[in-house]
């Protein structure tokens, strides 16, 4: 393990995130919302997955005028996504001086067979996985953050599901298993040995491991934080839906009493329209954004 | 075995309960008026302070938090010194005022400015401590009855107050529980 200074006090600010809830924003108004509802952090971006989805083209880093005004609007750290593999919307974001990058699938990639060196930067990353090998792929470069894919922009929490539970099933089995078995379990994986060895030892990630896509309600944080998120990233859920403000803060509350059903219910009462989701089941493989990512 | 909360709102509350229960302590995470009711000392964790604001306003947690803190100790760490100082800006928010500080919120800076360094903290602790700087506020002035423990950069970052602690960096993110078992020796058994 690559626990050196810097990449500590990167998972750091990960470790300050945990049982809050990241909301995508576009513009200042929206973060300030975001922030009065009790938001962890905003993630700024161009366009929430959901309009990326309807308009399609080519989905880049947010424009830099919107993501310091966001900066300069709220208190909260600042994300901001850059595209798979560019390494230099990255440096800008990095010069920029946000919190976080999310090297996001959820941006038209820029590179098919590279990520970005994360290490090589001061600045943390956070990164989507969908199983142990591509969360631990991820880390291994230097992601300092995990969040499970889901289905971005779908509404549909069917994705997140998955995600975790394969995530956790592969870390439960690598902690039954020998020594000598790891090595083959490094290959299958498609994983560095040493991060195998991490996690069978601790039967976690090494980093946080948030859930992302497809949370649109407070009963759908708290499915993802039961089957082991450490804190969520909600989307276009927020700003999809019917009531944004009221939303926000119901699902901040139900990230922090996810395990009391009483106080779920004060969340989830008196709450307008989801925003509307889509059966992922029905979507093309070329309209599903989890199978970027390498 | 000395009982201690965590208020697990939102933040590194884990870390805590982990360091706590290294420091030989039985350790309750604290979401609601009675869980407070059942400990005899708080740690107020990292965390987003405006994130663990709303949750103690909208759950009717402010007014019991105070009271905590008339009879009991609280050890407030980076957004935990946020909330427990008497005054906060930058911007200005609420605060709890149990300890007689004023705090300017991400004084280093941004994430890029958080930063780890090693520290000498006064008596009783008298020794070098790690101290870790995440968006880390400042402590800008401090009232008569506080006692600075350890500075940086020419500003207060371990304090005490009669019973409260207060450091604006992360000692649950260390190896290291001197000051868990500090605060520990500041939290009584309930038996009063």
């Amino acid at each position: 393990m690559h626990l050196d200074e810097t990449f500590r006090i990167k998972v750091g600010l990960a470790e300050m995130l945990k049982g809050g809830v990241i909301m995508d924003v576009t513009n200042a108004e929206q973060a300030a919302i975001a922030e009065k509802a009790g938001a962890a952090a905003v993630m700024a971006l161009e366009r929430v997955p959901a309009d990326i989805r309807k308009e399609g083209g080519v989905a880049r880093m947010a424009p830099i005028s919107k993501i310091r005004e966001i900066m300069q609007t709220v208190s909260i750290p600042v994300m901001a996504k850059a595209r798979i593999g560019h390494f230099m919307e990255a440096r800008i974001l990095e010069s920029l001086k946000v919190d976080y990058i999310d090297e996001s699938e959820v941006l038209t990639p820029a590179d098919e067979e590279h990520h970005i060196d994360k290490r090589a930067f001061k600045v943390p990353f956070v990164c989507g996985a969908r199983n142990l090998g591509e969360a631990l792929r991820r880390i291994g470069e230097g992601a300092a953050m995990i969040r499970t894919k889901g289905e971005a922009g779908s509404g549909n929490i069917v994705e997140a599901v998955r995600h975790m539970r394969t995530i956790q099933k592969e870390m439960k089995q690598l902690t039954v298993l020998g020594r000598e078995e790891l090595m083959a379990e490094a290959k299958k994986h498609q994983a560095p040995y040493e991060l195998v060895e991490y996690v069978a030892e601790h039967g976690k990630l090494p980093v946080p491991n948030f859930s992302a896509g497809g949370i649109a309600t407070p009963a759908d944080a708290a499915l993802v934080m039961q089957l082991g998120a450490e804190a969520v990233f909600v989307g276009s859920g927020i700003f999809k839906s019917s009531d944004p403000e009221a939303r926000a803060k119901a699902i901040v509350k139900a990230a922090t009493y996810f395990n009391d059903p009483a106080k779920l219910l004060e969340a989830s009462e008196e709450l307008g329209l989801a925003m509307p989701g889509l059966d992922v089941s029905k979507l093309a493989e070329s309209e599903l954004l989890q199978t970027r990512g390498w | 075995m000395k009982k201690v909360g965590v208020l697990a709102l939102q933040g590194d509350f884990e870390a805590h309960q982990k360091a706590l229960q290294r420091a030989g302590a039985e350790v309750v995470l604290v979401r609601t008026a009675e869980q407070l009711e059942s400990v005899n000392g708080l740690v107020i964790p990292g965390g987003e302070s405006t994130t663990m604001l709303k949750l103690l306003d909208a759950e009717g947690l402010t007014e019991p938090l105070r009271r905590f803190g008339r009879h009991k100790p609280i050890f407030g760490t980076c957004a935990g010194a946020i909330l427990v100082a008497a005054k906060v800006v930058n911007p200005e928010q609420e605060s709890l005022g149990l300890v007689d500080i004023e705090v300017e919120r991400n004084a280093y800076g941004r994430q890029l400015d958080s930063h780890v360094t090693r520290l000498h903290a006064a008596a009783p602790l008298d020794g070098d401590i790690e101290a870790v700087f995440i968006r880390a506020p400042v402590i800008l002035h401090v009232g008569p009855g506080v006692r600075v423990l350890a500075t940086h950069r020419d500003h207060p970052v371990l304090v005490e107050q009669g019973r409260h602690l207060v450091a604006t960096f992360h000692p649950e993110l260390t190896t290291d529980a001197s000051l868990h078992k500090l605060f520990l020796d500041k939290v009584g058994n309930g038996n009063r």
